[in-house]
């Protein structure tokens, strides 16, 4: 299976379920790359359809304090490109997994070599959010002839034009559900309904919401209107709270979310 | 020499550098700010506005001065652009009015910045006090510490200074930290770039109100020379000084040289030469050259100058470098402080540490310009006050052997 239906059937699944797709974020590196195939498994064991997998950066403009401090977390560790893919190289199973990258981590690569060892690394897509539809189309490319789905992003301030170019999109479009950088935050904001609704008139991909979904309650207000539901920041958060047990904290919320989704 | 074709092109590419690698959430707003630059350049009413602003309030134009002294000494002409003369002490506020004037122009109360060493910072809060709009302005706290006189500066002028805690504590992560608000509240903020730096049309229009400074500097050597320049020369961080003087004579049969700094060496991996030893990347929404490690983590820049302390540079200068239209050199920090004090004593003006290193070039190489007959333009980017206490603490390290 490319990347593209492995997305596709894990969609296909929860909605199967009559539920949003589960998508948790986890930094790789945080606590420390060890950790990382054991965080995984739980996700999986929670309940997680897909997960994504944040390459740590060192100036992650989309991210708000929880997510740049679990970066330099990682990389103070000295975390690796090639040690993320080894490690993940070594895990076969569980859900699918799509990378969270910045654009110069890809470039840096090359893009050919890095959508070559992302496949090899069992990742079927990546989101790249400093990367803009309009600049994308090299890495798009590359992408496609290693399988992988390059996810496209909107917000609230997209344009119809942006919405009508990225219906020849892949994998799922990830709905950034405010305008601002990703983190926790008290109330699901007003226009995601708004926003899915100009998605889906033009768009035949699932839509996931994420930036600023922190509690079951939440995930389960932004499950009704959209097809998944992304919860990066508030994971995080438990797992550098209580990093000698990040794998149970893992386990606990995802845990939570998911039943909120089935409710 | 290689002719300069017009760019940016329409989306904002210097050759292969530029463009506007920003999350979606800001797409809508780069575009929004490039139909409204466009419309304001062309409208008579806003250039005459910016005109009389550059005329009465930074007190422009600067003067040419004819460095005799110092020419004296290397044997050939030296002519400094003094920028150090304008309103805040150097050329950043020739970008900021201009950007404030536009934002007041499309409505948006709220104005945001990033700063270093805090010129930038104090250049946009003035445009912002004279404009009666309110300035936040985003600097790291390494910098709040080294650079107290501008944040109290930027208070006076009743800005707001918010310290960057992340990171590495200066101008890069300050920078980080203004895109995300941006991005937050991008429906009525304004951000005002300082540097030929940034997403389209950023580096364009930065440049664009820069180049004030070279279009005078052409004028005042073709009037007090009766010829053109051999060389001229400036400094390069970001590059907005460089940038502003370089364009108006890139279709001359000048050599333009854009100074980076060495730090202690550009073999010491303690340095800010993005060009000279950085390898091309994206930051800050632009692809250009970059300093940066083998995965891509952006790589700390060093100078004994804030105002060059940044691992990254204008995509415009990447261009230029790559078609050969600019030469790129770089001096160390002992270079330039070295500059710094041959400047004051003999022509009584303290430069900017920034604007001492292209002093440091000339001073560098001048066998070989005398050979040549040059005459050479240095831009005088900004006045040194601000420098005396690093110039200070650098003495007493040397004193004490360090």
């Amino acid at each position: 299976m490319t990347g593209r239906e492995q997305i596709a059937e894990a969609f296909r699944k929860a909605r199967q379920q009559g539920r949003a797709a589960l998508i948790p974020y986890v930094t790789a590196g945080v606590p420390d790359l060890r950790a990382l195939p054991e965080i995984l498994r739980a996700l999986g064991e929670a309940g997680a359809d897909l997960v994504e997998v944040g390459i740590p950066f060192s100036d992650p403009l989309a991210d708000g304090p929880v997510l740049q401090r679990a970066a330099t977390w990682a990389l103070a560790q000295g975390v690796r490109l090639a040690d993320i893919w080894q490690t993940l190289n070594g895990v076969v199973d569980g859900p699918v997994r799509v990378a969270l990258t910045y654009v110069n981590t890809v470039l840096r690569r090359g893009p050919e070599t890095f959508m070559g060892e992302a496949a090899r690394a069992h990742l079927a897509g990546a989101i790249i959010p400093d990367l803009p539809w309009i600049e994308g189309l090299e890495v798009r490319r590359a992408a496609q002839a290693a399988g992988l789905a390059v996810i496209p992003l909107v917000a609230p301030t997209s344009t119809d034009q942006h919405l009508e170019a990225i219906a020849q999109g892949e994998g799922f479009v990830y709905a950034v559900s405010v305008t601002g950088v990703t983190g926790m935050r008290e109330e699901v904001a007003a226009g995601v309904e708004e926003l899915v609704r100009r998605v889906r008139e033009r768009v035949d991909l699932p839509v996931a919401i994420g930036f600023g979904i922190s509690t079951p309650e939440q995930a389960r207000q932004v499950g009704k209107v959209a097809d998944g539901v992304i919860v990066g920041s508030a994971l995080m958060a438990r797992i550098m709270e209580a990093p000698a047990e990040a794998a149970e904290q893992a386990f606990r919320f995802t845990r939570s979310l998911r039943q909120a989704l089935e409710a | 020499m290689n002719a300069v074709h017009s760019v940016p092109d329409h989306q904002g590419r210097f050759g292969r550098f530029g463009g506007r690698y920003v999350p979606e959430t800001l797409v809508a707003a780069v575009r929004e700010l490039e139909t409204a630059y466009e419309a304001a350049r062309r409208d008579p009413s806003f250039r005459r506005q910016l005109a009389r602003l550059l005329r009465e309030y930074v007190g422009r134009p600067t003067p040419l001065w004819e460095a005799s002294r110092l020419s004296q000494e290397v044997g050939f002409r030296v002519f400094l652009k003094r920028e150090d003369l304008n309103h805040t002490g150097a050329h950043k506020i020739n970008n900021t009015i201009g950007q404030v004037l536009l934002a007041q122009r499309m409505g948006k109360r709220r104005i945001i910045a990033e700063t270093g060493a805090g010129q930038h910072g104090v250049a946009t809060a003035t445009a912002a006090a004279l404009f009666g709009l309110k300035a936040e302005v985003y600097m790291g706290a390494e910098d709040v510490r080294r650079q107290a006189l501008n944040v109290y500066r930027m208070r006076l002028l009743g800005a707001t200074v918010h310290t960057v805690d992340s990171g590495t504590r200066t101008l890069k992560d300050a920078t980080n930290e203004a895109i995300r608000d941006w991005v937050a509240n991008v429906r009525d903020t304004f951000y005002v770039i300082g540097s030929v730096v940034g997403p389209h049309p950023y580096p364009m229009m930065v440049r664009d109100f820069q180049s004030v400074i070279g279009r005078e500097a052409r004028a005042q050597v073709l009037r007090q020379a009766g010829r053109l320049p051999s060389h001229v020369v400036a400094a390069i961080g970001g590059g907005s000084n460089g940038m502003g003087i370089f364009y108006p004579f890139r279709n001359d049969p000048v050599a333009l040289i854009g100074v980076e700094a060495a730090g202690e060496g550009l073999d010491s991996g303690r340095h800010a030469a993005s060009i000279n030893r950085g390898s091309i990347g994206v930051l800050h929404g632009a692809m250009s050259y970059l300093l940066q490690d083998e995965d891509g983590q952006i790589t700390p820049a060093h100078s004994i100058s804030a105002g060059l302390d940044y691992p990254g540079v204008g995509p415009e200068h990447a261009y230029y470098h790559e078609i050969g239209r600019a030469r790129y050199e770089a001096v160390t920090d002992q270079e330039a402080l070295e500059a710094f004090y041959r400047l004051t004593q003999l022509e009584g003006i303290l430069p900017a540490l920034e604007s001492a290193h292209a002093v440091a070039w000339v001073l560098r190489e001048q066998e070989q310009l005398r050979r040549e007959e040059a005459l050479v333009v240095v831009n005088l980017s900004g006045r040194g006050d601000k420098d005396v206490d690093a110039v200070l603490a650098q003495e007493g390290k040397e004193a004490t052997g360090r």
